[in-house]
């Protein structure tokens, strides 16, 4: 294993510290690491916490902030947090109006979010996104995996809580965007926990992980490593089959790389999804390329297509302020 | 006896197990689950001193709260909830193999409810459904027997499909590897027998 770390048990405490020093102006770190929190908050508004595993940064910390989320829990590197950590959160972002979490569905988050919501005394709601098509069902999931449209349905609902909207519009919102919302991905090579040693799981020079989970859990198929116009037709191919959307539907485009791939491919993948959705039909009117929702160093990408209206258009539009995402001001 | 040699041995296996555990999670999964078990069981034997204090009960409910702050994963809530659950429903006074069977058929209840899962697919209540079953049963050599079905309960879940009846790709390939978590649950299933038999 090669890594820029000190010790594997310190790599998580290091990282939030460094990360919480990088960005003091947007947000604050718990004590225990329990949590990220918005530094500025604002009454009255619904507060809206994700959480899971790390070691897909920037997901969720980065997203931090105005027009997002207002607390992010992070747990050990590929874990989901402990219940005790979103109560930490709740307690200190909830402003009056509800808690919203937003949960991707996996087994552990799922569980660990559940312990907390009934054992919060506020109004809240949760919104469990389940964006990959690869994977109808495995051990460690409860249903389709949430992975890269995450970031879509957090900056939209964000958005939307921002303008000062209730938590059952939030909530309405958020099922809403996640089941426009379809994402696929492939791995080119595996990816390290740092406490584990090892690769999490065992790849040829010549293969590729298609259907990939953002945490190198196998997907759908191993195959012999295809082009780029190959990777595209099959990850696009599978998204739009989901989706079932007509000729003329317009869509955000987001490509995601998993950590270990360079801009100069996710910019190529960009090229060859669009050739596909063209070819479908499809106008792409948004687009979102780079590394979001990662798996460590793992080498890939996935892609998100995201179906929204006008107004959820707008609400992505919207300005945004954190560690990983700003435009608008 | 004092419960405090149990604790200490099982989650001790847990400990030198890591490695065995990680790789079982690593071929079917996302590679985390020796860590969380080993993260669970040395928060466990840090409070060893105030868990020997403490009766069985107390115990079960401390270490079952100690699971749910710090493994995280699934494994957290799940050992956690079987642990508190076990701590509601077993007697105060030393449990013969009947008061356990209906304490741990509690115990898979509330697990099938928090996960969503049943028996056949491919979890540790693959484990625990058939332990349980050998213990209302009776009978002699129970130790024995308790610790043989649990290995090799854990052994079988190699032969079940992630998700029955759902033949979904990975579903195919997670087939022949044996369940992380089930392997986990054998294992302190084992030790507490092996304990339990040194000091009777």
């Amino acid at each position: 294993m090669k890594k820029l770390i000190n010790d594997v048990d310190d790599v998580l405490a290091e990282s939030l510290a460094g990360f919480a020093a990088a960005h003091a102006d947007i947000l604050r770190l718990a004590p225990e690491r329990q949590f990220v929190a918005r530094r500025e908050l604002k009454r009255g508004k619904v507060a809206l916490i994700s959480g899971g595993g790390s070691g897909h940064e920037p997901l969720h910390a980065g997203f931090v902030g105005h027009g997002m989320l207002d607390a992010a829990c992070p747990g050990q590197v590929f874990t989901s947090p402990t219940p005790d950590q979103m109560l930490g959160a709740a307690q200190a972002v909830g402003g009056g109006a509800g808690v919203l979490f937003i949960v991707k569905n996996y087994s552990g988050d799922m569980m660990n979010f559940q312990m907390a919501a009934e054992m919060l005394d506020q109004e809240n709601e949760t919104v469990i996104v389940n964006d990959d098509v690869a994977v109808e069902n495995s051990t460690y999931t409860t249903g389709r995996r949430g992975v890269a449209g995450t970031l879509v349905v957090e900056k939209v609902v964000g958005a939307a809580a921002e303008r000062g909207a209730d938590l059952a519009a939030l909530k309405a919102l958020g099922d809403a965007v996640n089941k426009a919302t379809a994402s696929m991905g492939v791995a080119l090579t595996s990816c390290t926990v740092p406490a584990a040693g090892s690769p999490t799981f065992q790849i040829g020079a010549d293969e590729m992980e298609l259907g990939v989970g953002i945490h190198g859990e196998p997907g759908r198929r191993r195959v012999k490593l295809g082009s780029a116009d190959e990777i595209a037709a099959e990850l696009t191919g599978a998204i739009l089959k989901d989706l079932s959307l007509k000729p003329g539907a317009e869509v955000l485009l987001f490509v995601n790389g998993f950590g270990g791939t360079p801009l100069l491919e996710q910019y190529l993948m960009v090229n060859a999804a669009h050739k596909v959705l063209a070819g479908a039909g499809i106008k792409v009117v948004r687009h979102l390329t780079g590394s979001y929702v990662t798996s460590l160093e793992m080498a890939g990408c996935s892609i998100t297509v995201s179906a929204l209206d006008a107004a959820q258009f707008a609400l992505w539009d919207a300005p945004v302020h954190t560690a990983a995402l700003r435009w608008g001001m | 006896m004092n419960h405090t040699a149990l604790i200490k041995n099982a989650t001790q296996t847990l400990i030198d197990h890591v490695d065995e555990l990680t790789a079982l999670d690593q071929a079917i999964g996302d590679g985390d689950h020796g860590l969380n078990m080993k993260r669970g069981a040395m928060a466990i034997q840090a409070r060893l001193d105030e868990l020997a204090g403490q009766s069985l009960n107390d115990a079960l409910r401390t270490m079952g709260m100690t699971c749910m702050s710090t493994i995280g994963g699934s494994s957290g809530p799940v050992f956690g909830t079987l642990m508190v659950t076990l701590a509601k429903e077993l007697p105060a006074t030393k449990p013969t193999p009947v008061d356990l069977a209906g304490a741990l058929d509690a115990g898979i209840k509330a697990l099938t409810r928090l996960g969503k899962a049943e028996v056949g697919q491919k979890t540790l209540l693959d484990v625990l459904a058939p332990v349980q079953q050998t213990l209302a049963a009776g009978g002699g050599e129970m130790i024995a027997r308790v610790r043989a079905c649990a290995i090799a309960s854990a052994d079988a879940t190699a032969r079940m499909d992630a998700i029955k009846g759902r033949a979904s790709f990975l579903g195919e390939r997670a087939f022949g590897h044996v369940d992380p978590g089930s392997r986990s649950m054998a294992l302190i299933i084992d030790s507490i027998g092996d304990t339990l038999s040194h000091h009777p």
